[in-house]
């Protein structure tokens, strides 16, 4: 018996929150009555190493992992670990990058470069990318920290299902931080979304 | 970490697997759960402690957290001990000998292997001590799985008075599904019942004991074919046949969806008669474990003709894009060699995970690196990270606790090449408590010339920052006996006068102890005394920059290894003695940086200053 599901890929660098981010589309994904399995390798990714996370779901979900070309949507917490995880996507899939530059020391050591334009090599293989600054919507609405939620955002529609489900799981999350802290949070999920539209509109995709 | 704790009956939440285990020994009415924090194993210990009515500590080792639940069970009472694959080395002493006494509570030991090795030093593959100590071996392949059979292991282990492995792996461990949970059961200590045949392991005793053992070791043998743990899932496709077990089972199921497949959830003993069944069903059966050929190896002497590591690989994850290709391959009888690994990531910069933005352990590393004819003994945790870039400061990382043997045999065993060589032992405040301070005994009571960094920052890092003796909490962050490390060394036979307590942001002083103690021919102990950046001790100061028209692009701040310093611009320039010199001209990500001070030290034109005026900051003059 095959089972049909969806396959997210969410990567960044340690202490981005990417976890979390996945942690909330898994979610979504519940409230939805969807089987969800997600995964990912702990351990030193809080040192700045690489993190990804796999989200699957569907009526019925084995392998908790996504095999290369076979996910159907990429959120990127950072423009180079957005190219390094690309091949995973399947053909012609979106990815959404938020396309901030983090150099680690290796390449500050001179040891290795960085890549000149990870989001045009990223085009360059056809993979269908969505880039926008997250970091800066996110500091413009007033905290940093918003950046997750901005990035959910520009998932939000991406989804098999009504990006209102992910937005209730965000608000979930910040209620007890009370009403200010949700309608920040509210705010940045809306510029997410707003920012990715844009940005995929064809005359700046 | 909150741990999960609605009744029964709501709907099903999601858990990783360690979550899960919790959930179930808690449910099982276990009294006492022990631990030492290691990845992937971690979070059972941590979710555990959050519940309520048991016992839960952080042990100093995973010997002692074991022997912890073999007392506990000794009374009667239902124990538990979590730790890594490699903890189980440590703890086997107790293991190897606990199998003959037995258990009276239940007693499971959850062991979890770094399939993959995201963080440890070695793969090795748990399964083994299921025939070596002649224990059962449970292998979940999810959360759910994992909640099930560790709830059913404490009874297993009742059943036959044995300790029960609960065998995880990080994929298992680390991964998140839905759990139906339920109760927990009101279970009552049975007590002690002295007995010393039983409990006093000496060598008659323990003769009288093996019987016993192998008996108990026949009896499961014959559960193993009867359990609905072992099941055979018959399929249509009859060409190939599986025998799996643990995550390897999900990957095998969801890529060859009508195959038929003997899934082990009891793996020791193996269920012989299934998998003859199986073989009789099917042209090829195929073993797919993670790690070692284990059960190929025995279904091969019990006559079956399996295939298995001859096209599967022998490290790492059998994940469906590492499985179906090889299968695919044998299908088409191509004589394909073992694949290395899973799969190559394109060709990109590597980011491994590097110190933290004013972690203490810099300065002692960029000391270590500035400083000629060392040879560095390491040990196991963060500052393992000092072999790498940019200090390379490590020339041995064996386990837990042996840079203090090693840094010995070092010095026992050089020979002329390096008789002038400096033996240096690093070793973490949690490592020296977990198994390094047998080793220092050593040192001082057979005249060793090491010197030691004893690197004390309050708390086991590598796995997220847990308590130890060092920073006077328990489990709970309950308020606990603090170890005093200059007291203890000294208890130790380290000299008084040898033992120094070193702030590793004041890197002039640093560097002149060091090299002072390196000099003189005796067991000397540098304890450095600040906290880890990520525990609630750690108090960040006012961030730096960088003063753009004085930087000269000496670039020796970069050399500091701080990930919060940024190159901005790079060029060359020809000195009057035409050597051609590389500049680096910096920046500082005032988001990431902490105000700890190190890269200011070694800044030749002084140009890193204060973000503002400086408040609490302890000024530090370069040398």
């Amino acid at each position: 018996m095959t089972y049909e599901t969806t396959n997210i890929l969410v990567c960044g660098i340690g202490g981005q929150g990417v976890m979390t981010a996945t942690e909330i589309l898994s979610e979504a994904a519940i409230a939805e009555g969807h089987d969800v399995k997600k995964t990912e390798v702990a351990g030193m990714s809080q040192r700045g190493g690489v993190v990804t996370s796999h989200l699957r779901f569907g009526k019925k979900v084995l392998s908790p992992q996504i095999a290369p070309g076979t996910a159907d949507v990429l959120l990127g917490f950072e423009a180079a670990e957005a190219l390094r995880w690309a091949h995973f996507l399947k053909p012609g899939a979106m990815a959404l990058v938020n396309d901030a530059r983090m150099v680690p020391p290796v390449v500050e050591l001179g040891l290795f470069k960085y890549p000149d334009d990870p989001i045009g090599d990223m085009r360059a293989r056809g993979v269908r990318t969505v880039s926008f600054d997250a970091a800066t919507i996110a500091r413009d609405l007033g905290d940093l920290r918003l950046g997750n939620t901005v990035m959910l955002g520009a998932i939000a529609d991406q989804l098999p299902f009504s990006a209102d489900v992910l937005l209730a799981c965000v608000v979930k999350r910040f209620e007890r931080k009370g009403e200010k802290v949700v309608e920040m949070n509210r705010k940045a999920f809306a510029a997410g979304r707003a920012a990715a539209a844009q940005a995929a509109t064809p005359a700046n995709a | 970490m909150a741990a999960v704790m609605p009744a029964a009956g709501r709907d099903r939440l999601l858990m990783s697997g360690n979550e899960a285990v919790a959930r179930a020994v808690w449910e099982a009415g276990t009294k006492v759960a022990a631990g030492y924090p290691g990845t992937p194993a971690t979070e059972m210990l941590e979710s555990l402690s959050a519940y309520p009515d048991l016992y839960t500590e952080w042990s100093v080792n995973e010997k002692v957290s074991l022997e912890v639940a073999i007392g506990a069970s000794m009374m009667g009472s239902r124990a538990f001990s979590a730790m890594k694959h490699v903890g189980l080395n440590v703890a086997s002493d107790a293991l190897m000998t606990l199998t003959l006494t037995g258990v009276e509570g239940g007693l499971v030991i959850a062991v979890a292997d770094d399939v993959g090795m995201s963080s440890s030093q070695n793969e090795q593959d748990s399964r083994h001590w299921g025939r070596f100590a002649h224990v059962p071996i449970l292998e979940p392949a999810d959360s759910q799985e994992a909640y099930d059979m560790c709830r059913y292991a404490f009874e297993l282990s009742e059943e036959f008075q044995v300790p029960v492995i609960l065998r995880l792996t990080s994929r298992i461990c680390h991964v998140k599904g839905l759990v139906k949970v339920g109760e927990r059961i009101e279970r009552k200590t049975t007590g002690f019942n002295r007995n010393a045949e039983r409990w006093v392991m000496v060598p008659g005793h323990a003769k009288r004991r093996i019987p016993l053992m192998l008996e108990r070791e026949q009896e499961l043998k014959r559960l193993s074919d009867e359990t609905p743990l072992n099941v055979l899932e018959r399929g249509s496709d009859r060409r190939v046949g599986f025998i799996t077990s643990g995550p390897a089972y999900m990957h095998v199921r969801e890529t060859f969806p009508e195959a038929p497949v003997l899934k082990l959830g009891l793996s020791y003993p193996w269920p012989l008669a299934k998998a003859y069944e199986l073989e009789e069903m099917v042209d090829t059966v195929v073993v797919v474990e993670e790690v070692e050929p284990l059960l190929e190896t025995e279904l091969k002497a019990a006559g079956i003709a399996v295939q298995g590591k001859a096209f599967l690989p022998r490290i790492g994850e059998l994940a469906p894009e590492v499985v179906k290709p090889a299968v695919e391959r044998l299908l088409r009888k191509e004589a394909v060699p073992a694949p290395e690994s899973a799969v190559a990531l394109p060709p990109l910069f590597p980011r491994p995970p590097t110190l933290c933005a004013s972690c203490p352990h810099m300065g002692v590393y960029y000391t270590l690196s500035q400083l000629k004819n060392l040879t560095i003994s390491g040990d196991i945790g963060c500052y393992t990270l000092g072999a790498g870039h940019p200090w390379n400061s490590l020339d041995s990382t064996i386990c837990m606790g042996a840079s203090m043997g090693i840094a010995l045999g070092m010095d026992k065993g050089r020979g002329e090449a390096d008789k002038n060589k400096r033996i240096v032992a690093v070793i973490g405040d949690s490592t020296f408590m977990h198994m390094g301070m047998q080793g220092l005994l050593d040192i001082t009571w057979n005249r060793g010339n090491v010197t030691i960094l004893l690197l004390d920052n309050g708390t086991v890092g590598m796995t997220g920052g847990q308590n130890t003796p060092a920073n006077g909490r328990d489990i709970h962050g309950q308020g606990a006996p603090r170890i005093d490390f200059p007291r203890l060394v000294e208890a130790l036979g380290v000299k008084k006068e040898r033992i120094h307590v070193v702030d590793p942001y004041q890197l002039p002083v640093l560097f002149k102890t060091l090299r002072d103690e390196t000099k003189i021919d005796d067991v000397s102990v540098i304890i450095t005394d600040r906290p880890c950046v990520l525990i609630e001790e750690f108090k960040p100061f006012k961030p730096y920059v960088v003063e753009e028209d004085k930087c000269t692009g000496c670039g020796n701040c970069v050399e500091v290894g701080c990930p919060a310093i940024h190159v901005t611009r790079r060029d060359k320039v020809v000195k009057p003695s035409g050597k051609e010199v590389d500049l680096a001209f910096t920046r500082i990500d005032s988001i990431a940086c902490t105000g700890c001070g190190l890269c200011v030290q070694p800044c030749a034109p002084e140009a890193i200053i204060h973000f503002e005026p400086a408040g609490r900051v302890v000024s530090i003059q370069p040398v």
